[in-house]
């Protein structure tokens, strides 16, 4: 578990982080969610400690994070992997040697017990016989795989995944987001995702913390978040009309009624109003 | 501009102290070290040789041509030459030249690893990236560098002699002769304290350029261009601090 208590941070006169409050809970898949420029990066960056917060606390597992001496954070860094939005693989390293890293700089195992290692986490991100290839050789989807493997192999307690379906297609956008909760669910790891993808956000959160301009604007889960009535989420969230109709349309099947002012006979009984309502009618 | 300067040599001597911590292991410190030995020392060998072979021949035609009085004898060509090349031009020019090579290496390496995000990547791991990327490549520079200058005075010397004997402005008899004559070992002592302090130069300075590059590429290869600059200027300033002081 990973909580943070009134953290702020600013940059110069501008306060980017306003005092954020929050609890990211163990063996689950904590999201971040909220538009660009809502601090979700700031706030992640502070978590790691690539930023030190003007003020407040972050604690590992009751471990207070920012004032502990870097021998200290060295220690809590082992227990944490890290999967960056551009996949951050070592370009002059092959598949292989990238995924050995981590243990090549903190084991002592021998070559052929790194490699199984090695040989398991790739399995486990369904990805064989790519050992030998060099990051630029290998497509967007397999680098953020190969970057999973690299953050699970030391097995850590806390896993932080930034924006890990940028520049993905839908599927596989979907198969990086189910290894991620799988990988939660399994080693019950503390999970932090970083995203703005709604297909995330619906499949695979089960505690989700909405920014909004450097604040905490709500926290939920997916079940609880299409029946939010928070104005600025549910702009953030559903922003297009296709999201809207899926919601609204959700809604009416769980709860027999919506709760806005949209006229929903008119939708259901105009097949070209929405495709997501002509799908349903079919 | 002049706080902006006092915080770039702030963070500079922050780079170099965050560096002498104990490494995370040993063994990948030495391969990362054995690496950048090549990387600096055979990757730079053929540009080295070829300079410091041209910088002779080319000394030992223009002393000639410089040294057309009678009473002076042939074989103070190959002195010159010899000198000219201990003291300056192999530790000096072919220093020059590595800030460029080696230098923009090593800044567009870090440079790309900070845009990247590798550096954080190694951060996040729990690594000292100060001690893992910076410190083999000041220690292999430490180490290559002065092995390269060696070469290149050696290498100036034999492209004098092959210039001067093949253009018949000295006989080969008369260049050895010039050559043992007057032989000042504490030049060579000189030359060495002169690569030791460049190899620094050339190391640490593109290492901070690249470390702390802020941006995309544009900004890789303006930190890159602006590292061999002031490589460039540095090994100049300490070639004029290092002769006033030890000559």
């Amino acid at each position: 578990m990973i909580e943070l208590r009134h953290v702020k941070k600013s940059f110069g006169e501008k306060t980017i982080i306003k005092d954020v409050s929050a609890v990211m809970q163990g063996g689950k898949c904590n999201l971040i969610i909220g538009s660009s420029g809502s601090g979700k990066t700031v706030l992640m960056k502070c978590l790691i400690g690539l930023f030190t917060p003007d003020s407040g606390d972050i604690l590992y597992d009751d471990r207070q994070f920012i004032t502990m001496s870097d021998d200290e954070r060295k220690e809590v860094r082992k227990e944490i992997g890290m999967l960056f939005q551009g996949s951050a693989l070592f370009d002059s390293l092959n598949v292989e040697r990238n995924v050995m890293f981590p243990l090549d700089m903190f084991t002592n195992d021998s070559y052929k017990a790194k490699r199984r290692k090695v040989d398991e986490v790739l399995a486990r991100v369904n990805l064989e016989k790519a050992n030998k290839k060099f990051p630029a050789e290998i497509s967007g989807g397999m680098k953020k795989r190969v970057a999973l493997a690299r953050a699970i192999v030391l097995q850590p307690k806390y896993l932080f995944c930034d924006e890990p379906n940028s520049g993905l297609d839908p599927q596989t956008s979907m198969v990086i987001d189910k290894l991620i909760h799988d990988i939660t669910d399994e080693n019950k790891i503390t999970t932090v995702i970083n995203t703005h993808d709604m297909n995330s956000v619906m499949e695979i959160g089960d505690n989700i913390i909405y920014m909004h301009q450097g604040e905490k604007e709500w926290e939920g889960n997916n079940k609880e978040i299409i029946f939010s009535k928070n104005d600025k989420l549910n702009t953030f969230i559903f922003a297009s009309e296709f999201l809207r109709d899926a919601k609204d349309m959700r809604m009416l099947e769980v709860t027999g009624k919506i709760d806005n002012d949209r006229n929903m006979d008119e939708l259901i009984n105009n097949p070209d109003a929405s495709p997501f309502i002509d799908g349903n009618k079919q | 501009m002049f706080m902006k300067f006092f915080n770039g040599v702030g963070r500079y001597f922050l780079l170099l102290k965050g560096m002498f911590k104990r490494p995370e292991n040993w063994k990948v410190y030495w391969k990362e070290f054995m690496h950048q030995c090549s990387d600096i020392g055979i990757g730079s060998l053929g540009i080295v040789v070829i300079i410091s072979f041209f910088i002779g021949a080319v000394s030992a035609v223009q002393t000639a041509y410089q040294l057309v009085s009678p009473l002076i004898p042939k074989s103070s060509i190959s002195q010159i030459v010899r000198d000219t090349v201990i003291l300056e031009f192999a530790p000096t020019l072919v220093c020059i030249v590595l800030a460029g090579v080696v230098g923009s290496k090593i800044a567009s390496e870090l440079g790309n690893m900070r845009v990247s995000e590798q550096i954080d990547a190694l951060e996040i791991m729990g690594i000292n990236t100060k001690a893992y990327l910076v410190m083999p490549k000041i220690v292999a520079a430490f180490l290559v560098i002065p092995m390269l200058v060696i070469i290149a005075s050696a290498l100036g010397i034999l492209g004098g002699q092959i210039a001067a004997v093949a253009s018949g402005i000295v006989s080969s008899e008369d260049f050895h002769k010039g050559l043992l004559s007057n032989f000042v070992p504490y030049n060579v002592f000189f030359a060495l304290v002169k690569a030791y302090t460049f190899s620094f130069i050339i190391s640490s300075i593109p290492a901070y350029f690249g470390y702390y590059v802020q941006g995309g590429s544009l900004e890789i290869g303006r930190s890159s261009t602006r590292s061999v600059v002031v490589s460039c200027i540095l090994i100049l300033i300490a070639d004029y601090v290092l002769s006033a002081l030890l000559l």
